[in-house]
């Protein structure tokens, strides 16, 4: 009887300890619970959650004005966290406030609506709302990116697991990682190797924190918040280098140079193309910056001039480099590098990797909509929207077509979709030619974009003649685009063919 | 150009170099001494009549019944414009050089054409030839520790290998399940 | 892994010095690329000597997939071996079955029937076109272009469902046997044949406007991995390695086995860049040339399909006397055009049924031999771009 001895066989069950087994305990037993329920009526809950997370985004958004109208007595003009104005209302000072205003079962919302006053409760909701955001977002990217990778690739993604279009796929893998085992090599150096994920994860997190998704959608209004943001984007990269450098493996000391190289030297024309917007404004706050290009697509900034609109682009390369998206996608290349800096990483720290990275490419996108395309309004200008009135159905209405965190979303998710499709479009740059790239063409350029901004801002008059037909000339570039783009994309979807057809099929046996 | 020409122009050259020739086989081939063999392959490779620029292959065969090692060498001569003695050339010889058993020691030919180098080291491996100026004659198939030469006729099957079961008796008498 | 790739390869160890420049001291690293990496296309191991990013040595190291294929020649009679021969190059099983059995047939003497032969062409043509559509998307994957590997593959797909179609398997035939082929074509395949090379030849243009064409994929390949053609001669390269550096040379026509000399077509060979459907940076026997010689190959082997459909006669497909099957006391060396170059059998009979010598002569074996030559001095990044130009099946490779 030879019983060969394996020594990488597991031995028993994968050990689960610590925060993660608790994570996974959990997510198992919720798992266990609901699954038939999803399995029963996936396409039910797959529209419930869409339509539950908007009614739940407006309710949230009517909530606060509400309470700033009613309880507070204000407009809301006052940002939503500043706390107390006067002191706090009593249970009974809000039901007459409300009664005044005539909201509907005024004597249940003031119970409601009573906790909402404070700044910790406000505070509370807001980071329980960025928390929810960033866990949902990665997990819907990562299954539009399979999607429209099928799509690209003439075949369908995932269609078998979670129901319509596999859309619960990324959530069997999300729970498929919380229980897999955390494995860390033996040579790691194990306090810098469990550190290093949540370095990467964190600072996106905190990101989300100073991006306005609204005018008064923003956790914390800073100051400085364009400079916070590229701040925390900044730390990433410092979880990353310390997984590489702790994993004790060579593929991921090449995956976590590359990134540093990468990143330092994009974010040289990225800061700079970043310059533009604030030259253009005169502030570093997002909100500010954002509320100036209220008025219809022609004043967004990046159709200002010739140098916003190069400056855009310029942006928009540095920061598909700085999220490690192709073809920049270097650090983690997986035909070089294997899986480059998280190589050894499994499960749920591999996954907060994914997490941070999902989460950067919004952040990113989120900057250029609000600096260049825009950020929460439509196309169409604020001053139409005038005639609609105050009233809660107006607002709505308001929200819907002219401003909010649903055009911000909205505008962010086409954003990410250009770097999905670049990313299954394009092969992969040398790390040569990406320096090369950013030292030589990008950063001089940017130089001089800097340049004749500065002077086109000084010489050319605002709203002078040649300002009016640049400004014009672009934004009908901008629109022709858009439009061009709008028409293929449809008349792809109207004439699809299908095309991996049965050739050889009708010739087999039994046929 | 016909074998017989190659074989001739061999004989010419190295009167005691060329031992025996097969001309009329469907695979002609000449045999050569393995103390001359280097001349003789360099005089392959660069005499303008022969212009042997490609070495196809190296086949180690084992001649039991004579106690014997032999190497076979398939070769092309390619026409490539402008480099190499004769462009016009497009034939194909082999030469077999065959060693003593119990010493089998060729010279090396990978200075002379590159692509003798893993063919000389996989017949090292597989048959034991030992080829004499080769840069790293080291086994290329098989692992390093491996014992044995496997393709000679009287090589005998390990029964195990670092505990992993090699032969099916073993296995018979060892079941594992 | 250091310690021990250190130990087992003393030699690498000589070269490594720690230079010291200024106050920043450098080292060189040895990186073991393989046997599991996702570029090195099966087991192939690659260790590398670096310095950051630069490849200082490139050592492969093969062995990993060795299955003893030459030993179990020995002991098994040819139409036995049939399957072992498909196992070698499984990209390429037809081609690999029709090299084994035009050894033996030589051998023998077998006088394969007319039909016989077309069959074999047609298949071994379409196998061509399959091998170089997985050679061409996974060299793309090895880019970071994941898109045409999927669009090669839904053509495959269907060269496979042809093949399936006659022999009832996807990837190992055994179709082509000694004295012929195993079965005829069902009915109706030669209009489906037609029908797909109608489909099929246009793909090629699509394939050229996704990659070949691509800007990043021809600033990743063009000049990389440079192989002079008289490199390529001495370290004995064929196929498109050997014809991407400029050398027409192509055993279909240079020595026409079977019946290749009744169809018209070219050789493709590796050309400067500026000329006609060429980049200007690409130079002659670089990794974009040895990738574009594959792609037109595919043009050429749907010239040939069509004309050996238009020439191909009724009639048997198998010889005749085939049982008890005795191999003369003599030796043969055979060697024909795979996908990856020149596949070559040395068979030697000994009166028995069973051949005393099997030796096959594998182009991946002979072709990735030269990767240290040339992938001295290159970027990290370009070991991929060599390995997957030079287009290798490790199952054939270790054999």
């Amino acid at each position: 009887m030879t019983q060969m001895s394996v020594p990488w066989r597991p031995r028993g069950k994968a050990k689960f300890d610590g925060p993660a087994g608790m994570v996974a305990g959990g997510a198992k037993t919720v798992f266990a619970i609901f699954a038939p329920f999803v399995r029963a009526f996936p396409g039910a809950i797959m529209l419930s959650a869409v339509f539950g997370t908007i009614v739940a985004v407006w309710a949230h958004y009517l909530l606060f004005e509400v309470v700033d109208i009613a309880l507070i007595g204000s407009t809301f003009n006052i940002p939503a966290n500043t706390g107390l104005l006067g002191g706090p209302l009593t249970v009974e000072e809000a039901r007459s406030a409300l009664t005044q205003i005539g909201a509907p079962a005024a004597g249940f919302l003031c119970y409601l609506l009573y906790p909402v006053q404070y700044g910790l409760v406000r505070d509370l909701v807001a980071a329980g709302g960025i928390l929810g955001f960033i866990s949902v977002i990665p997990l819907y990217t990562i299954w539009w990116e399979r999607k429209v990778a099928g799509r690209i690739q003439s075949r369908t993604g995932p269609m078998r697991v979670g129901g319509w279009h596999g859309w619960s796929q990324s959530m069997a893998d999300g729970i498929k990682l919380i229980c897999k085992e955390d494995l860390c090599p033996a040579g790691a150096d194990k306090p810098l190797f469990k550190l290093a994920p949540y370095l990467a994860f964190v600072p996106a997190i905190l990101a989300f924190f100073a991006l306005p998704f609204g005018t008064y959608w923003v956790f914390r209004q800073l100051d400085v918040a364009l400079v916070f943001i590229l701040a925390m984007l900044g730390i990433e990269v410092l979880g990353v280098i310390i997984a590489g450098w702790a994993s004790n493996n060579k593929w991921s000391v090449y995956g976590a140079m590359r990134e540093a190289c990468q990143m330092v030297s994009y974010e040289i024309p990225m800061g700079m193309a970043l310059l533009i917007p604030i030259m253009c404004v005169g502030t570093l706050s997002l909100t500010t910056i954002g509320d100036t290009q209220s008025g219809g697509w022609t004043s967004w900034i990046v159709f200002r001039s010739p140098f916003t609109f190069a400056a855009a682009l310029v942006y928009y390369i540095a920061s598909l480099a700085s999220c490690k998206r192709a073809p920049f996608d270097l650090p983690e290349s997986e035909s070089e590098l294997v899986a480059g800096f998280h190589t050894e990483y499994s499960g749920f720290r591999w996954s907060l990797f994914f997490f941070a990275e999902y989460a950067a490419m919004f952040v990113v996108s989120g900057l250029l909509v609000i600096l260049f395309f825009g950020a929460w309004y439509s196309p169409l200008p604020l001053l139409w929207a005038d005639g609609l009135g105050e009233s809660l159905p107006a607002r709505a209405v308001k929200g819907v077509l002219f401003a909010g965190p649903i055009w911000f979303i909205a505008k962010c998710v086409f954003l990410l979709y250009v770097q999905i499709w670049l990313r299954w479009t394009l092969p992969r740059i040398r790390i040569d030619q990406v320096l090369y790239a950013c030292i030589q063409v990008l950063l001089p350029l940017m130089m001089l974009i800097l340049l004749g901004h500065t002077f086109y801002e000084l010489l050319v008059p605002v709203g002078g003649v040649v300002w009016t037909l640049f400004n014009l000339i672009l934004s009908t570039i901008g629109a022709v685009l858009m439009i061009g783009m709008l028409f293929v994309a449809t008349y792809g979807c109207w004439n699809r063919v299908r095309l991996v057809g049965n050739l050889g099929r009708e010739l087999l046996p039994g046929s | 150009m016909a074998p017989e020409k190659i074989c001739d122009i061999l004989k010419q050259r190295f009167p005691n170099a060329v031992t025996a020739a097969v001309l009329d086989a469907r695979r002609p081939y000449a045999t050569v001494a393995a103390e001359q063999w280097r001349e003789v392959a360099t005089c392959l490779r660069d005499d303008p009549r022969c212009a042997f620029n490609m070495l196809q292959c190296i086949s180690a065969i084992d001649l039991l019944e004579d106690n014997r090692l032999a190497a076979v060498y398939d070769f092309f001569s390619v026409p490539i414009k402008g480099v190499g003695p004769c462009p016009r050339l497009k034939h194909h010889f082999a030469v077999r050089v065959v060693v003593d058993r119990d010493n089998p020691h060729i010279p090396s030919v990978s200075d002379i054409w590159p692509a003798a180098d893993w063919h000389e080291r996989e017949a090292f491996d597989m048959m034991g030839i030992v080829f004499d100026g080769h840069p790293d004659l080291t086994r290329i198939l098989c692992p390093d520790d491996w014992e044995g030469f496997p393709l000679r006729k009287d090589y005998e099957f390990p029964t195990e290998y670092h505990g992993i079961p090699a032969t099916t008796e073993h296995q018979l008498t060892n079941p594992r399940h | 892994m250091a310690d021990t790739l250190l130990e087992s390869q003393p030699d690498l160890m000589l070269d490594i010095d720690k230079s010291e420049q200024g106050d920043v001291r450098t080292e060189e690293m040895l990186v073991n690329m393989g046997p599991q990496h996702p570029a090195t296309h099966g087991v192939l191991r690659v260790v590398l000597r670096t310095d950051g990013e630069l490849v200082l040595e490139a050592v492969p190291h093969i062995g990993y997939l060795h299955r003893c294929a030459e030993k179990i020649g020995e002991n098994l009679q040819p139409y036995q071996y049939i399957p072992y021969t498909d196992r070698m190059d499984y990209l390429a099983g037809m081609n690999n079955n029709q090299a084994f059995a035009i050894a033996i047939e030589r051998l023998a003497g077998i006088e394969v029937p007319e039909r016989a032969k077309y069959i074999r062409v047609i298949f071994a043509e379409l196998n061509r076109i399959a091998s170089h559509l997985v050679a061409l998307g996974t060299y793309g994957l090895d880019m970071g272009a994941f898109t045409p590997f999927l669009y090669m593959f839904r053509e495959r797909e269907m060269i496979l469902d042809l093949f399936e179609s006659t022999c009832g398997a996807r990837l190992t035939y055994s179709y082509i046997n000694v004295g012929g082929v195993h079965d005829d074509f069902p009915d109706r395949f030669l209009d489906v044949l037609e029908e797909f090379l109608d489909y099929f030849e246009p793909k090629i243009e699509e394939y050229n406007q996704l990659l070949s064409y691509n800007h990043i994929f021809v600033k990743r390949t063009a000049n990389v991995g440079v192989i002079s053609p008289d490199d390529a001669v001495r370290w004995a390269l064929t196929g498109p390695v050997l014809r991407g550096s400029g050398i027409n040379w192509d055993l279909r026509k240079s020595t026409p086995y079977e019946i290749y000399d009744r169809f018209d077509f070219d050789i493709p060979i590796g050309l400067p860049g500026g000329s006609e459907r060429i980049p200007r940076s690409v130079v002659v026997g670089d990794c974009w040339n040895r990738y574009f010689v594959r792609l037109v190959e595919m043009e050429q082997s749907c010239r040939i399909i069509r004309q050996a459909m238009k020439q191909i006669p009724e009639g048997k497909i198998l010889a005749n006397k085939l049982k008890n099957l005795k191999l003369p006391n003599d030796e043969v060396y055979v060697e024909i055009e795979n996908p990856r170059g020149q596949l070559g059998f040395y068979i030697r009979g000994d009166g028995s049924a069973i051949p005393s010598r099997v030796k096959a002569r594998g182009p991946s074996f002979c072709n990735i031999s030269v990767l240290n030559h040339i992938g001295k001095g290159c970027l990290l990044a370009d070991i991929p771009a060599i390995v997957g130009s030079i287009d290798i099946v490790m199952g054939e490779c270790d054999r």
